[in-house]
């Protein structure tokens, strides 16, 4: 794998964690427990689709084959994709939405905290506009872990299956592999040893805080980031490419 | 990227010129704020006999971003400038702390209350709640219903004193 390979590879993962995600949030518009939460998962999204862009844009130049970020986000098939299992899991109810968000938005921010530092411009551009975003979504997600979690009886003990069901997919996000190697020789990757310490040492605070007992360690699952995925992302796709691959030159 | 007709001809205004006319260009979500007022306009250049206009968007998904790119080329058009391009600059990455001070009253004017601290002074992620003053009442006594309000750059709360709600703008 030559660096210019890794580096595709690289923002593939980053774009399609943030879009994956984002396409996932959109989902509770309309459905949404409160009008709050409603605008909240929607301006979320936003952000996390801007971001998706800024990727998957500079992706396409990298690659040189004249794709741009629209032909990357709609043309693509399931095992083309590059984002974590984690963020194409399904809403499920709110709580299962809420520690999906906290568990992603945890790794999130010290995730661009430390690309914003990067030897490669283009993406330290983009790190440095979406980490400020990300704080801001770390912050509401984990109110609302502690509200969730410390609340009533029910709330706390669908929020506890909540972690449970989703903890096996948190070792993908710090999982190494030959796309980082190539490229933290250059200081392009961010050492995901030091995000994984910031991410452990947050969610251990915030479980606490709201009463949660933090999962057992055990078997994770990974695959998303190689582009083995779970069935689930096939629908999310099938959702959110439908038009445009219906209908090719369809324009606003 | 919204250019002109392809017409080379030599640049008759100046960069200067050209700001002043982009100065009264509002924005969409919140129009008595002019894209200067909110530091989203960086800069007006001329390069190779060329009109750049660099703009910074406010957060990475913002909606408005394609409608005020238009809304500088209808401005230039209007002042029969063809030939120009508009550039998306995303570093430096936008900050509250480049509203000005005419855009921060023309915000409580309007019933937003404005960035509370300085976002370049903070080392620390916001993981703490800023203290917001209601922009009608003045009071302290205010608390945050949900991070995001009506758009991404906005949280909304209520007045514990004159009980309204308003949208504060955050600060990034
Ligand atoms: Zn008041």
């Amino acid at each position: 794998m030559n660096r210019q390979q890794a580096l595709f590879e690289y923002l593939l993962r980053l774009g399609d964690n943030a879009l994956i995600l984002g396409q996932r949030l959109t989902e509770w518009i309309g459905h949404a427990p409160a009008l709050e939460e409603e605008m909240g998962s929607a301006n979320i999204a936003l952000d996390l689709i801007g971001q998706a862009r800024g990727w998957l844009a500079y992706a396409g130049t990298v690659e040189g084959a004249g794709r741009d970020e629209d032909d990357l986000a709609f043309q693509r098939d399931v095992m083309n994709f590059r984002n974590v299992l984690l963020v194409e899991q399904p809403n499920g109810h709110y709580g299962d939405t809420i520690a999906r968000q906290y568990l992603f938005d945890a790794f999130h921010y010290p995730l661009l905290t430390a690309l914003s530092a990067c030897t490669d411009q283009s993406i330290a551009g983009i790190a440095a506009k979406a980490s400020k975003e990300a704080a801001y979504h770390r912050r509401r997600s984990a109110e609302w872990v502690i509200r969730l979690g410390d609340g009533t009886a029910e709330s706390h003990a669908k929020l506890q299956q909540s972690f449970d069901t989703l903890w096996p997919y948190t070792g993908e996000l710090f999982a190494l592999d030959e796309v980082d190697h190539t490229l933290r020789r250059t200081g392009v990757a961010a050492d995901l040893t030091a995000v994984r310490r910031e991410w452990h040492e947050h969610v251990t605070r915030t479980l606490a805080g709201a009463t949660l007992v933090p999962p057992q360690e055990g078997w994770m699952q990974s695959g998303g980031k190689q582009g083995r995925h779970s069935e689930q992302l096939g629908y999310v796709l099938a959702e959110m490419q439908f038009l445009p691959r219906a209908y090719r030159d369809a324009r606003w | 990227m919204p250019a002109g007709s392809n017409t080379q001809r030599p640049l008759e205004v100046t960069p200067a010129q050209v700001q002043a006319w982009l100065e009264a260009v509002a924005d969409p979500e919140i129009p008595v704020l002019s894209i200067a007022d909110l530091g989203i306009l960086r800069d007006v250049l001329c390069r190779d006999g060329e009109l750049v206009v660099v703009i910074t968007p406010t957060y990475s998904g913002c909606p408005a971003m394609h409608a005020i790119e238009q809304a500088i080329g209808a401005e230039l058009r209007r002042h029969g400038v063809e030939h120009f391009h508009v550039h998306t600059r995303l570093a430096p990455a936008w900050s509250s702390d480049w509203i000005t001070a005419a855009g921060r009253r023309k915000l409580l004017d309007y019933g937003i209350a404005p960035p509370a601290q300085s976002a370049s002074g903070r080392r620390e992620p916001p993981d703490g709640e800023p203290r917001v003053a209601c922009p009608r009442c003045g009071s302290a006594q205010t608390t945050r219903i949900s991070e995001f309000g009506s758009t991404a750059c906005k949280a909304f709360y209520r007045c514990g004193d004159c009980l309204e709600p308003f949208d504060y703008f955050k600060c990034i």
